[in-house]
């Protein structure tokens, strides 16, 4: 038991378990579907995955804030809307200049939120709800209800989606999971590295205690937003690349299901615990779910949104129950520790903010 | 004796002017715009929203959010229109959804007050689990052709000019201003949204309280979507998506923290008033309606920030108004 608490923090046990949960739910519908366990199951959610992931980690640094952003949904169908619109008309753009043109547009969006949010004290839910609004009426003004078509896309961004970045035995790991994966790692390793990451954690865990002790809270704020609109600007490029036809309702739901897979993976609504790699286990587990469900003949594919809503519940409440108690025990421990005269543990990972 | 001018002062009073800045433009740009005709009309197109709007008041000054409404209203109809295809008579189907929608109001403060779970996340599952459950039941059928005297109770006036969930509207509107403004209960979900644990040190059922509000607004929502479901003469899996939205922004724009503890019932009815009748008169004016959202969403934002901006001013003005009184004095 020591050991294990000396080389674990109570979230990093959170994400085995969900670890343990997805393997579990795997080998539940590979008992009950015909040819599971093939690499086009793992190329259907690998594909489906990517978007949501890449979205919900800017939802994640937000939340870990304490704050919300509802207004990604919008923000990933205005990108997906706007570039496939310039694509459609100029077709010699360079690759590059498309992704950084979709990253640019979302982080204009974000820090909009971000200056309302920090520096005019605006709360987040009411801004991001007001903007979830007003970006999709811009949008629809804009368009004019004409869509982007497929065919008028370029043919580099159309066969995008089944270019392989490597194949790992039989699995395709395809390019736009890979660059999920990427954006993952990063910005997990910035929020468990870099002052600015850990700042998160601080502002989130105590807003009153960062302020006093001197953090540039609205700075940090402000940024949050403008990188969960840059991500969810590249989700918008993503979401263009994947399915070439774009309407303007492209991306409807997706702040929803980016908060799901944020708090299914173990982020803490109020603020202050969680992490990235969290948010993109829970957006996997909601997307097995998601596919398996579809295919399972023995209940009715409908099902999908109720079981997701129990989900949620069951997650968050073993999170509660749980890891409350998970953290008592650490806790406890580390009085013992620090009461015996030796400096206590160097704590790390997510478990910072505890 | 000098007028009192403290109420426009008030958010309630900054409401009330933009409200008749509003229909006194519509009522002059439009001949016939304040005819009683007009305003039920005008009431009866977002009747069920403006009702949920009423139990959200209580919710969201008890510093809850409960962003399920939308789906409990689907969920409800759905459920009664699922009865009735089963061969139900029309009065127990309606009985059927109004309890589903109790159930799932039970269900709701079961996670938030006995599992103590915060209302965001618990209604987040609910937003998606009872659309789910709606889906569940008609898949992706339409249920019609209800009696006759159904579809009229949602259609025709009733009493005088007045349909039926006019006047349940009116009904509910003055039993929430008396419980939320004159009641003990009502000082409660004040207190409790100001501060919980002062609510609780004090002797008030913090718990109690709000398991009560939540499975209210789930009732009430199920109620909304019966009179929704009259009104169309149909119910489908997706009907009211995405009303959450519309009936949080009318509660936020009353002036209603999202913090909880201040508003008041009337700013409410003030702000549905406004959105109404900005809609209405943006309609006139052939805006669309996704131009009348963006717009509602930033009276949303600015309803908070103007405040927000004009306290730094203020404060600024006071602090060097009370600097040139220091050097003055030490002059």
């Amino acid at each position: 038991m020591n050991t294990i608490r000396r080389r674990f923090q109570p979230e990093q046990i959170r994400e085995l378990v969900l670890i343990a949960l997805i393997i579990g739910i795997l080998i539940f519908f590979g008992t009950q579907i015909d040819n599971y366990f093939s690499p086009r199951t793992f190329t259907r959610i690998s594909t489906s995955v990517a978007v949501i992931a890449v979205v919900a980690v800017g939802q994640t640094l937000v939340i870990l804030t304490r704050n919300i952003d509802l207004s990604v949904g919008s923000i990933v169908g205005f990108t997906a809307y706007i570039v496939g619109t310039i694509l459609s008309i100029n077709n010699d753009i360079p690759p590059v200049a498309v992704v950084l043109m979709a990253v640019a547009m979302g982080a204009v969006m974000g820090s909009i939120n971000g200056l309302l949010v920090a520096y005019g004290r605006v709360p987040a839910i009411i801004v991001t709800l007001g903007t979830l609004a007003i970006f999709r009426t811009v949008l629809v003004e804009i368009s004019g209800a004409n869509s982007v078509l497929t065919n008028e896309l370029p043919r580099w961004l159309v066969n995008l989606p089944p270019v392989n970045a490597f194949t790992l035995g039989p699995l395709d790991i395809r390019l736009l999971f890979f660059l999920a994966v990427v954006v993952v790692i990063i910005f997990q390793l910035v929020v468990s590295y870099l002052p600015w990451g850990r700042r998160l954690y601080a502002i989130g865990s105590n807003p009153d205690a960062a302020r006093v002790a001197g953090f540039p809270a609205q700075r940090i704020i402000f940024t949050a937003f403008v990188l969960s609109g840059a991500l969810a600007g590249l989700g918008g490029f993503m979401f263009l690349a994947r399915f070439g036809n774009i309407t303007v309702v492209a991306g409807q739901g997706i702040e929803l299901q980016s908060v799901a897979a944020a708090v299914v993976g173990g982020v803490n609504i109020n603020g202050g615990l969680g992490s990235p790699f969290g948010a993109f286990l829970g957006a996997i587990l909601i997307d097995v779910l998601d596919n398996s469900l579809i295919r399972w003949l023995a209940i009715s594919e409908f099902w999908r949104d109720a079981l997701l809503g129990l989900l949620i519940l069951l997650a968050v409440a073993t999170d509660t129950v749980i890891m409350n108690r998970l953290r008592k025990v650490w806790a406890r421990h580390e009085l013992q520790v620090s009461g015996d005269g030796e400096p206590p543990a160097e704590k790390g990972g997510a478990g910072y903010a505890a | 004796m000098r007028p009192d001018w403290s109420i426009f002062r008030r958010w309630e009073g900054l409401l009330l002017i933009l409200l008749i800045l509003i229909v006194g433009y519509n009522a002059l740009s439009t001949p016939g715009y304040l005819t009683v005709g007009n305003w039920v009309n005008l009431f009866q197109l977002s009747i069920e929203k403006i009702i949920v709007a009423l139990i959200m008041t209580f919710i969201i000054i008890n510093a809850e959010i409960d962003l399920s409404v939308a789906s409990v209203m689907g969920f409800s109809a759905c459920m009664m229109g699922f009865l009735f295809a089963g061969g139900m008579p029309m009065e127990w189907a309606i009985a059927g959804g109004l309890l589903a929608g109790f159930v799932a109001g039970l269900f709701n403060s079961f996670w938030i007050g006995i599992v103590g779970l915060p209302s965001l996340v618990v209604t987040l599952a609910g937003l998606i689990g009872y659309r789910g459950l709606a889906y569940v039941l008609l898949e992706d059928r339409s249920i019609g052709e209800f009696p006759a005297w159904f579809d009229r109770l949602g259609q025709q006036p009733l009493i005088g000019p007045f349909p039926l969930a006019l006047i349940v509207f009116f009904v509910l509107l003055i039993f929430a201003i008396i419980v939320l403004q004159y009641s003990g209960f009502g000082r409660y979900v004040y207190v409790i949204g100001n501060s919980k644990d002062v609510a609780r040190y004090s002797g008030v059922r913090v718990r109690r309280t709000k398991m009560i509000l939540f499975v209210v607004s789930s009732t009430v929502a199920a109620l909304a979507g019966i009179l929704y479901a009259a009104r169309l003469g149909a119910v489908r899996g997706d009907m009211a998506l995405g009303f959450e939205l519309d009936i949080i922004t009318m509660v936020l724009l009353g002036g209603v923290s999202i913090f909880g503890g201040t508003g008041t019932m009337w700013g409410v009815l003030l702000s549905v008033l406004i959105i109404l009748n900005l809609r209405n008169g943006m309609g006139l004016a052939n805006f669309s309606g996704h131009v009348q959202t963006g717009v509602i969403g930033v009276l949303l934002i600015l309803s908070v920030l103007v405040p927000n901006l004009a306290g730094t001013v203020q404060a600024a003005l006071k602090r060097r108004r009370a600097r040139t009184v220091e050097v003055v004095a030490a002059e």
